[in-house]
């Protein structure tokens, strides 16, 4: 199958996009990395009339870090997020859910911020950039927002941008000392989308109590599903292999709602959501001490 | 308006081409048609199985995912570019040819693309590393085997 016709323009800065974006009238859909987008057209779930490229404007691609955390721009692709050594320090979560993220010919092009804008339910971005707690912002002709990651997502393929909105930065807020972090997923084949996958984040205190946790899941709902009632139950105690295995069954079992797929019904993945729950946790507490 | 035609200038295997396509063209499809290098093959135009996998400014991307509107100005590199002449392979290619990595041959210059880069920057790789290069290629007919062992071989061959 081939795309229907469409209108394209390239701009090459920012401004010109977002007023594009804005004259459409919601018609046109921004191109960034295209890993989403295009097989959609492709397959003619997606028919924009207008597509606006975003691939020449400059300066929206960078890895920096600051007093506050990782700023991340949206165009940044994934390929770079997974070899950066600032990356792999200071968010090691995200390091770690890279190679899962499709194929590295994919990871060439597909970018950070398209793939949050996207929402799949089934990706990794979101599930980290919710687990992290990351701030993204927004802009549009109207000016600029910051979202949540924990309010970005709002169901399948849907985020909090406006049509005309764009996604330009992510920040990922500098992890407080004696946080530890896990990402893991199970696929049938490597690069296949997962059936179940799990960030787990623990911050522990110098006694090795833990102090915070996090547990986001992907595939297990419409979006990046947290399990904040399992995650608690690790506060306030040391994680040892049975207390990680009561709060994964919680998750597993109450938390989460998954839809099952071709490769696996709903119990699959609420046995495998619990499985990986508990190595995550595990390892999490591990790296935190 | 919808789906006028564009002018731009790619350069593929080093050759500068001058075309005027429309938005909704396909790289795949404009290096097959328009450029008539129909070395590179259109699998599942949705970026899972590898065939369509040319270089992009060097490095291996989906040409199915790809509009030509956007390669205006970039660099391609096809499976045509590999051999230094017809009678001179590329060692990679060779190694396959060498070890029967390929049957029908409909995946190989998707699994060449995304080979010679990594190679230059892998010299030395295991059989498990190779593994994980090519999980992004799908092959029907050869189960991989021989494949690894084409890409160690040439591997071995390219350090000398």
């Amino acid at each position: 199958m081939k795309p229907p016709p469409f209108d394209y323009v390239a701009p090459q800065t920012l401004d010109e996009a977002l007023e594009t974006a804005r004259q459409s009238g919601g018609e046109a859909k921004f191109l960034a990395g295209g890993q989403s987008l295009v097989p959609a057209m492709n397959f003619r779930l997606a028919q924009p009339s207008l597509l606006i490229d975003l691939n020449r404007i400059p300066d929206l691609a960078y890895i920096r870090q600051n007093g506050d955390g990782l700023h991340l721009g949206a165009m940044t692709r994934q390929r770079q997020l997974e070899l950066d050594a600032l990356v792999a320090r200071h968010a090691p979560l995200l390091t770690e859910a890279m190679p899962f993220v499709a194929h590295p010919q994919i990871r060439n092009r597909g970018t950070l911020g398209g793939s949050l804008a996207h929402a799949d339910p089934a990706a990794e971005l979101p599930v980290v950039a919710v687990a992290l707690e990351a701030r993204l912002r927004a802009r549009s002709t109207r000016g600029e927002r910051w979202i949540e990651a924990g309010e970005f997502f709002q169901g399948m393929f849907s985020t909090a941008l406006a049509p005309d909105e764009l996604l330009v930065e992510v920040i990922l807020p500098a992890p407080p000392p004696g946080t530890g972090t896990c990402f893991t997923e199970f696929s049938r084949r490597r690069g296949d989308y997962a059936l179940m996958g799990v960030a787990a984040v623990v911050r522990l205190d110098p006694s090795g109590t833990c102090r915070d946790a996090r547990l986001v899941f992907l595939n297990a709902g419409d979006g990046p599903t947290a399990a904040p009632r399992a995650a608690e139950m690790l506060v306030g105690r040391r994680i040892d292999e049975p207390a990680a295995d009561r709060a994964a069954l919680f998750a597993a079992s109450e938390e989460i709602a998954p839809a099952g797929n071709l490769h696996a019904t709903p119990d699959f993945q609420r046995h495998l959501a619990r499985v990986l729950a508990r190595r995550a946790i595990l390892t999490a507490a591990q790296r935190a001490s | 308006m919808p789906d006028s035609q564009r002018d731009i200038q790619v350069t593929v295997n080093g050759v500068v081409y001058q075309s005027r396509v429309e938005p909704r063209l396909l790289l795949s499809d404009y290096l097959r048609h328009e450029l008539g290098l129909t070395g590179t093959h259109v699998g599942c135009e949705h970026g899972v199985c590898g065939a369509c996998t040319v270089l992009f400014d060097g490095q291996p991307i989906r040409s199915c995912l790809l509009f030509a509107v956007q390669a205006d100005g970039h660099e391609i590199g096809t499976v045509e570019g590999l051999a230094a002449s017809p009678q001179e392979l590329h060692p990679l290619q060779q190694a396959f040819w060498e070890k029967h990595a390929l049957q029908c041959g409909f995946c190989t210059p998707g699994f060449l693309m995304t080979l010679v880069p990594w190679l230059e920057a892998h010299p030395r790789p295991t059989a498990e590393q190779v593994r994980e290069a090519i999980s992004g290629n799908l092959c029907r007919c050869t189960g991989y085997q021989n494949i690894v062992a084409a890409v160690l071989l040439a591997a071995e061959r390219m350090r000398t």
